[in-house]
Formats: structure tokens, C-alpha cells, sequence
């Protein structure tokens, strides 16, 4: 094999373009809607005199008018500012598992037999949809070991808050829940695990890494559980990519003190069909669609996280459930402990079903080749960063990674004070993202790579060779990427004016009103 | 495997051969070394055959989905949360777009569409409801609802919530799961005839304990509220805050509620372009004024337009990014995620497109086709249309306890001639017996109209 890898002279679209209502010009119309019929009017009046002249708007929305094909422009431009993970080589968004979303399955969501569907249809009418539903939730248990699936919840966050109320409610028909108000979570999940359940009003004890292992220790564990403990949310592997081994220890020692276990599956990618969350004695576990089944991120949503419970849990899943006879399939409502709602009707099904054509055109051993060849190019990944000077991987040294890796910058940051954002913006410049990770910032000069099963390795060895290249900018033109990005869309921006209440401007009115000498 | 997937480039087996040796490992089980043996699944999902060939795939999905039938097809009275509006082509064509549809979490320079076109998103919703902050847009309505009412009590440090008891069903078993065990959620009930909220009820509510009231206007019967400055000026008073749930495709003619006193306007963005999507087409927005104490409350993401080092140079990015749990999780508000941002983008897409003009024209044939609707309905015998004696917006109730007839039998029958009728209330609202929400919006013609009017007589003879 060649391998002729070479960094492209990369420099995106840039239009210049204008904020929207900076295209207004009075009179033109983007789209008409449909005139009421003659008839109509006559016999109701004009609107005026069906809406109380209290609840009349006055003034019209001082909204922009543009022609229909200005407007496409607009957006077509905007669009080509933004770098989505079909263009790119998606690894540096660690945790994100950015991976490829399948054009056959946009078919299925755009068609009218899903995207025409009313959640309120009679249900003898969307049996189809009914019956992925049903199908991908059979997959699911046999992925996770789980017994059934929810697909309410909006988002991984979500299935966390779900998850939280769900063991809420457990405790309160156990007449426990004064006493048990406790969550145990550690540094490394993702930070809902803390934020969501904290929203339910549970107290969060954050279990810290062993400096040398990268994860929790049992003893942590078993000095932070108490009869006061709900239950245990944890990632695994967690953000670090390293894999808790001694996660069985964990959920038998969290039961024993009466509490639930619930796994955070966002980092999912590189264990189908290799561990599941039964084995390691979960009670509840879920998938993020968005992610791990390769529904597309829209940008931040819409998504989903599928929330598996073991069957005596089932009972406190959010309402309906999906139910099928053998013949028929039908929504119930019928929950005894429920939970109630997460989200209006049953879920963001688009995602639903792009999840299920993605299982169907990989079946088991598809997804079996999906998580080792993920777990491929992250190892393979850790390998080529370790060799470049000034990054490491903190902890577990000398030990493989799962799906992705947290690295440092920081050696080459103290010795040429080029930070964590100087390089992801530089990064823009080769065409790529480099995200600096979210909390917590306990890894210095933190950026995880996750390269998923999607690229090649061309495509690898493309990507880090911009890192390298930045690196050795870093020590012989530092300027030069201490002022990135220079072959973006825009230039770095004034922080100020995000931060500052009298600056910042949510809007454009409000930007007319603070900023009336204007940025143009 | 056999053949290399599609989608995973790298399970070429000389490819994979070359990366573990510059891994130094024996094969790709080895990379798995840090999972113990009682951890792993030795087995083999049960799962159906792998349909590889995309013609394979799609036969056998479209399969599935064809045995649906939708709205498209169908004359549909359905509302109640989820309504079937006009969508443009453009909306569409931008938010099928690559770069929008799999762009995540980039920065704001690579990414400076993505934070363009949200915050002209929120700047037109800003204006769409006379607002000076609009947020990215959460999950749904129901979200929207909650996390509006958890802000009340945050800016407010009061642990009680009244909620309209005409709310959305779905939105109220929402609230009180995400408002309890920390806040208390009480009723406030409404007017039997003309569906409005009692005053009284209100009154006799509301103490200094009370962190806010949230209504909705219309309400979920479709009631259009004419005391919004009353209920406003009574929670101000004892020093509550007014939280309306609002449709923003109303608000070409209705007045937006922060003109009668809502400190907090929620709702759903799917009316503006998004499609039905079985329920998966929602997103939530949150409106306030710009005034710190309710800005630093917001969980979700707000993006604010800057300066950059270049001279006439907009810069996008994310305001007070400290207030949310990616920044801290431990004092982060609420949380923040992954939310409906696709939909935030198309929904500005489509204000754009409408205008002033458009926003008022649909709001106004959205009046007058649903008057329309109930007046014809009202003829039919044993009907009773409205059920409740006020103007409304879009939905309205149909009585038909007079009929003889139940709701299911009734929609059992309209299905048969292709007509979804409105939904069954029954279960939700017991107290209004055998009645349907009908939703008419501006893609219902007149003709709609009469081939329900007709099947219904022809019935309910």
C-alpha cells in the first residue's frame, strides 16, 4: 500500500454574508401562504372579529423581507460556513462518535410514510412505525442484555433525567426515598451524570480517579456508598477511553447497599457485541441514537437516548409503552408506577428509525466489526500521538484504549505556551475540528480523539499529520498559530462581548440596541 | 467478515494487518485486554440477517413503513400538541443540507454557520414574540414548559408552581415529573363555559410562596385567553411570575404574551416548517427579557453575535457560557445537551421566508378556516361546536355528548372514508364526556371541511 499522504491547501468558503435581516428590503415575499377561500371569509368575518381586540397584535413581527431565492442563498451560504462530518475527517470531537450517517436512511425519514405521521393517528394506521419501534427496541436487548426499551427521551441528558426520576420514583414505592437521596458518579462520566440527576433533587458524590489507573478504585466506592445511596451512574468506558474492569465490583457492592445501577452507554461504540451491561449487573443502561446508531447530530439535535431497563423496572418506564400481540401492535398506558412523560408523544422517531436500518444493514456481526475496528483506529490513533512530541495520553500507561483517548497538550505547552485553542483553531485551518473537551478540565490541555469505525486509514494518517505540522509550528512560527484560524470562515472573536451583560446581544434587536454604531 | 462493510473502510484485513503492527499487538482481540473474561459476551446476537446491499435494506424498510397511512393522504383533524402546517421546499433543502445535518459541536469559526443561522434563529422568534432573548431551542414544548417553570423558581426562590389546569395533558405529566420532588405543582381550574382560567381560583392559589403561574394561550382546547394583563397583573402583584405557553404560528395575529405581562413565553417551534415526524418534530423554545437575572438562569445554549480581530467581521458565539453544566457540572443550570438545533435553523428558515406579511396572512386563515370548521360542525345534529363559547385559535372542542354516538365510534367510522378525526378527549379530560380537539390549520381546504361535515350527518343521523 502507498501511502502518499499529503495536507490539502485548504481554505473554506467565506461569503461574507450578511445577518439576515440585513437582507430586508420591503414588499418581497419568501413564500405565500394559501388564501383563504371566498366563501370562508364571508361567513366568519375577517380574523378581527373573531380574536378579542385585547389579544390582537398590534404592530406586525418586525421580521425581514426577502425573496425566496435570496433566502435559499442566504442559507445554502451559511451552510458551506459550516463543517459537518460529511466533509470532514470527523475524529477530533472526542465522546462525540462522529461517525457515518448513512444517505439511504435520510430516504426513510424523509418520506411521507414517517415524516407525514400525526403521533395522535389511530393506531391502526401506523402499525409501520409502531413495528420499528418495536423492532429496534428487540434489537436493543439482545445488544445491551436489557428487557425492554423506551425510545421517549430526547437525548443522552435525557435518558440520564429519566433514568434519575426512574429511580426516584422506585424508592418512593419503597416508602424510601427520604432516606436514600444519594447519587454516586465519577469525574469522568459525562457531566449530566451530575448535572440531570442533580435536577430530580438527588445529592451527587463524585467518585475521582486513581492518579495512576485513570479510574475509580473500589475503595473510593466503597467509602462514598452508604444507606443513603440511590444509585450509581457511570460511564464505562468512560471519557478516557479506559474500560473500569472492576465494573462488576462496583454494581455488586452498589446493590448490596440497596441501590440501583445505571450505566451511561454514550461511550458504547467500541464494545457492541463485546460487553453488555447485563453482564456487569446493570438495572437500567442507554444508547444515544445520535451516536452509537449513526443518526445524524442536526448541528446539536434532535436525537434520542433508548432507555433499557430490566423487566422489574419496566413498570416506572415514562408512558406509553409499545406493545405487541403477535398480531397487532398498540400503545399502553397502562403503568402502574409510572414515571409519566419525558417529552410530549414517543420519542424523536427519525432517529428511531435511521437506528434501525443502521443494525439491519450491519447485523451481528457488522456491529461486532464496528466496535473492533473502532477500537483499531483509536489504538492505532494513541500509538501515532504518543510518538509526537510535547502530547501523552495521561493514565494507564502502557495499557490499549477502548473507542477514544483524553490526550494532553501540555509539555508542549510549557515549553511554547501554545494552548489547547490555539491549536484547535489552527486546526480550522487544515480543514478539521480539534474540540478541547468539556468539564472537567482535569487533564491539562485536554483533547480527546475519537475516530470511530468510519475512516480510513488514509484518513487517519491524514488528520494527524495536521497535528504534527501544528506542532512543529508551535516551536518554530508560534505567531502563526497563536493568530489562527487565517483559512476560516472568521477571525477570533472578542469574548467580551459574550460575557459582559451590557455587551452581549441575544439578538439582533438586541445588537441594534447595544451596538448602535454597529460591527460593519 | 467476509467482505469489507461500506461503512467501515478499515476492516480491509491488509489494512487492519499494518495498523496492528504498528500497534505492536497480535489482532484486535488483544486491543481488548483491559476487559475481563466474565465481562465478555462470548455468544453471538440474535439478530436478523444483515441486509448489506442498500437495495436490500431499503426494500425491506419501506416495506415496514408502507404499512403506514399518513397524513398526506388522508384528511387530517389531528392537533393537540403536533399540527400539520405548510412546509416550504426550502426548509427542506437546508436542513437536509450535509453541513447542517451532521455538524455537531465545532467551533465558532469552522462551525460559523451553524452559529449564524441559530442565532438569527433566535433573533426572528425575538421579534416573532417581541422578546430580546430567545435560547438554541430545548427537546419540545413539555421541556420548554418545565425548564421555564424551574427558572421561576430560581429567579424567584419560591418552591410552588400553579399550572392552568387546560394545559397540554403530555405537558403537565412532564412538569410534574421534572418539577417534583423540589417544586410543588398545583392546579388552577377554568371557566366551564368559556374555557378561560378562573380568576377566583387563582386568587385563592396564590400566596407569596408561589413562584409563578403557567398557562397557555390558546389553551390546549384551543381557547384564546383574553385576561392575560389581569393574570399577569395579579401574580406581579404578589410578586410571581407570568409563564406562557404559546404557539409561535399564532402569533401573526395574536398578541405576543410578553406584550400582556409574561416575564417567561415557552413553546413549540415545529408549526414553523418542521414536519410531524410521528411526534419527533418538536422543539422547545424559551423566551425572556434581557435582563441578567433571567439570562444567568437559562440552561440551555445562547449564542451572541461579537466582533472579531478583522475589521467588519461578525463573530458568533456562546453567551455566558459559564451558566451551563458542559462548563460546570456541578452549578451548571439544569443541563445541556444535545437539544433540536436542525429544527432551531429551519425554523428560522422559515420566518424568513414568511416575513410579516405571511406570519399574519396564515395566523389569520388559521382563525377564520377553524371558525369555519366549528360553525359547520355546529349544524350537525346533536353536535355542540365549540364546546366552549370564546374565540380560539387552530383547535377548538366538539361536543359530541348530545350525538348518541361515542368519539371512537365516531372516528372509527371517519377513518373508514379517510378523514382523521380530532382527537378523542375522553380519556385525558373526563369531565367534557364524548368530545374531540379538532385542528384546522391552513392546509385544511373548505372542501376538507365538507367531506367531514358530510360523513359526520350521514352518521349521525
Amino acid at each position: 500500500m502507498k501511502n502518499n499522504i499529503k495536507l490539502r491547501k485548504f481554505h473554506q468558503a467565506k461569503w461574507d454574508e450578511e445577518v439576515i435581516f440585513e437582507l430586508h428590503h420591503p414588499g418581497e415575499r419568501g413564500v405565500v401562504p394559501p388564501e383563504v377561500e371566498t366563501n370562508v371569509s364571508q361567513e366568519t368575518g375577517d380574523a378581527k372579529a373573531i380574536i378579542a381586540e385585547t389579544m390582537q397584535r398590534e404592530t406586525p413581527p418586525a421580521l425581514p423581507e426577502v425573496g425566496q431565492m435570496r433566502v435559499l442563498k442566504h442559507y445554502l451560504r451559511l451552510s458551506q460556513h459550516t463543517l459537518g462530518a460529511d466533509i470532514n475527517i470527523d475524529i477530533g470531537q472526542g465522546t462525540c462518535t462522529m461517525k457515518y450517517n448513512p444517505k439511504i436512511n435520510e430516504a426513510f425519514v424523509k418520506s411521507p410514510k414517517s415524516s407525514e405521521l400525526h403521533p395522535l393517528q389511530d393506531e391502526s394506521t401506523v402499525q409501520g412505525a409502531l413495528e420499528i419501534m418495536h423492532r429496534l427496541d428487540l434489537a436493543f436487548r439482545e445488544i445491551s442484555g436489557m428487557d425492554y426499551f423506551s425510545f421517549q427521551p430526547s437525548s443522552g441528558s435525557d435518558a440520564i433525567f429519566t433514568m434519575a426520576s426512574m429511580v426516584h420514583k422506585y424508592l418512593e414505592v419503597q416508602g424510601k426515598a427520604d432516606q436514600k437521596d444519594e447519587i454516586i458518579t465519577t469525574i469522568f462520566s459525562h457531566p449530566s451524570d451530575y448535572a440531570a440527576v442533580s435536577v430530580k433533587g438527588f445529592k451527587v458524590i463524585m467518585l475521582y480517579h486513581d492518579p495512576e489507573t485513570g479510574r475509580p478504585s473500589v475503595e473510593a466506592l466503597k467509602s462514598a456508598l452508604s444507606e443513603r445511596t440511590a444509585a450509581l451512574f457511570i460511564t464505562n468506558p468512560e471519557d478516557t477511553g479506559i474500560f473500569n474492569a472492576e465494573i462488576k465490583e462496583f454494581t455488586r457492592l452498589t446493590h448490596e447497599a440497596g441501590a440501583l445501577c445505571c450505566y451511561d452507554q454514550a461511550n458504547a461504540n467500541g464494545i457492541l457485541g463485546i460487553t453488555r451491561a447485563k453482564e456487569a449487573n446493570f438495572d437500567m443502561c442507554f444508547f444515544n441514537l445520535h451516536k452509537t446508531f449513526a443518526s445524524p447530530h442536526g448541528a446539536g439535535g434532535p436525537a434520542s437516548g433508548a432507555l433499557g431497563v430490566k423487566s422489574e423496572l419496566v413498570d416506572f418506564l415514562p408512558v406509553p409503552l409499545i406493545d405487541f400481540d403477535g398480531n397487532k401492535y398498540s400503545l399502553n398506558y397502562d403503568l402502574k408506577n409510572s414515571i409519566g412523560k419525558v417529552r410530549s408523544f414517543y420519542g424523536v422517531i427519525p432517529a428511531v428509525i435511521r437506528a434501525y436500518a443502521w443494525v439491519m444493514s450491519l447485523g451481528a456481526e457488522g456491529l461486532e466489526e464496528v466496535a473492533k475496528v473502532a477500537v483499531l483506529n483509536n489504538n492505532y490513533i494513541l500509538e501515532k500521538i504518543k510518538k509526537i512530541h510535547g502530547a501523552s495520553a495521561p493514565f494507564a500507561e502502557g495499557q490499549h484504549r477502548i473507542e477514544q483517548v483524553r490526550y494532553s497538550w501540555q509539555q508542549l505547552f510549557e515549553e511554547t505556551g501554545i494552548t489547547i485553542e490555539d491549536i484547535a483553531y489552527r486546526m480550522a485551518d487544515f480543514g478539521f475540528h480539534l474540540w478541547s473537551s468539556h468539564h472537567p478540565f482535569i487533564v491539562p490541555q485536554p483533547f480527546t480523539i475519537e475516530p470511530t469505525e468510519s475512516y480510513s486509514k488514509q484518513e487517519l494518517d491524514e488528520y494527524l499529520l495536521a497535528l504534527e505540522q501544528i506542532v512543529k509550528e508551535a516551536r518554530e512560527n508560534p505567531e502563526l498559530v497563536k493568530t489562527s484560524p487565517h483559512n476560516s470562515v472568521t477571525h477570533r472573536y472578542d469574548e467580551t462581548w459574550l460575557d459582559d451583560p451590557e455587551k452581549w446581544a441575544i439578538s439582533w434587536r438586541s445588537y441594534q440596541k447595544k451596538h448602535p454604531e454597529g460591527i460593519k | 467478515m467476509k467482505k469489507a462493510h461500506p461503512y467501515i473502510p478499515n476492516s480491509v484485513p491488509e489494512v487492519q494487518k499494518a495498523m496492528l503492527k504498528e500497534i505492536g499487538a497480535r489482532d484486535i482481540e488483544e486491543l481488548y485486554q483491559t476487559i475481563p473474561e466474565n465481562l465478555r459476551f462470548r455468544g453471538k446476537l440474535n439478530l436478523p440477517k444483515a441486509l448489506t446491499a442498500e437495495a436490500d435494506l431499503k426494500r425491506h424498510v419501506f416495506g415496514i413503513l408502507n404499512k403506514n397511512k399518513d397524513s398526506e393522504e388522508s384528511i387530517s383533524f389531528l392537533g393537540g400538541g403536533s399540527a400539520r402546517h405548510y412546509v416550504p421546499a426550502i426548509c427542506d433543502e437546508i436542513n437536509q443540507r450535509s453541513e447542517f445535518l451532521t455538524a455537531y459541536a465545532g467551533e465558532p469559526f469552522e462551525d460559523h454557520g451553524r452559529f449564524q443561522s441559530l442565532f438569527e434563529y433566535q433573533s426572528l422568534m425575538a421579534e416573532l414574540l417581541d422578546v430580546d432573548v430567545v435560547n438554541v431551542p430545548t427537546f419540545d414544548w413539555s421541556q420548554a414548559a418545565s425548564t421555564s417553570i424551574r427558572m421561576a423558581e430560581r429567579i424567584t426562590k419560591r418552591g410552588k408552581a400553579l399550572a392552568a389546569d387546560t394545559i397540554g395533558p403530555d405537558r403537565l405529566a412532564m412538569i410534574k415529573n421534572y418539577c417534583q420532588p423540589v417544586m410543588e405543582i398545583e392546579l388552577v381550574k377554568h371557566d366551564q363555559q368559556s374555557g378561560l382560567l378562573d380568576m377566583e381560583d387563582l386568587k385563592g392559589k396564590l400566596t407569596n410562596e408561589t413562584a409563578c403561574l403557567y398557562f397557555e394561550n390558546p389553551s390546549y382546547h384551543g381557547v384564546i385567553e383574553t385576561q392575560g394583563q389581569a393574570i399577569s397583573d395579579v401574580l406581579h402583584e404578589k410578586g410571581a411570575l407570568s409563564v406562557v405557553g404559546a404557539d409561535p404560528i399564532s402569533m401573526g395575529v395574536l398578541k405576543p404574551p410578553a406584550r400582556y405581562g409574561a416575564d417567561i413565553t415557552c413553546g413549540d417551534i415545529q408549526p414553523l416548517g418542521i414536519h410531524l415526524h410521528f411526534g419527533g418534530g418538536l422543539g422547545g423554545f424559551i423566551a425572556t427579557r434581557d435582563e441578567e437575572r433571567f439570562v444567568r438562569e437559562y440552561p440551555s445554549r445562547l449564542f451572541g453575535i461579537t466582533r472579531t480581530t478583522v475589521e467588519g467581521e461578525y463573530g458568533f458565539g456562546d453567551v455566558l457560557y459559564e451558566r451551563t453544566s458542559f462548563a460546570d457540572r456541578e452549578h451548571g443550570k439544569e443541563f445541556v445537551g444535545t437539544a433540536t438545533a436542525l429544527w432551531g435553523i429551519t425554523a428560522g428558515v422559515y420566518l424568513a421566508l414568511m416575513g410579516p406579511k405571511g406570519m399574519q396572512e396564515v395566523g389569520e386563515h388559521i382563525v377564520q378556516k377553524a371558525r369555519y370548521a366549528a360553525l359547520k360542525l355546529n349544524q350537525i345534529h346533536g353536535v355542540k361546536s365549540p364546546a366552549f363559547n370564546s374565540g380560539h385559535f387552530k383547535e377548538f372542542v366538539v361536543d359530541f355528548n348530545g350525538t348518541g354516538k361515542n368519539v371512537q365510534q365516531i372516528n372509527r367510522r371517519l377513518l373508514e372514508k379517510g378523514i382523521f378525526g380530532g382527537h378523542d378527549l375522553s380519556r385525558n379530560f373526563p369531565e367534557l364526556g364524548q368530545s374531540a380537539l379538532y385542528c384546522v390549520t391552513e392546509m385544511i381546504t373548505k372542501d376538507n371541511i365538507e367531506k367531514l361535515t358530510d360523513a359526520l350527518s350521514d352518521y349521525l343521523r
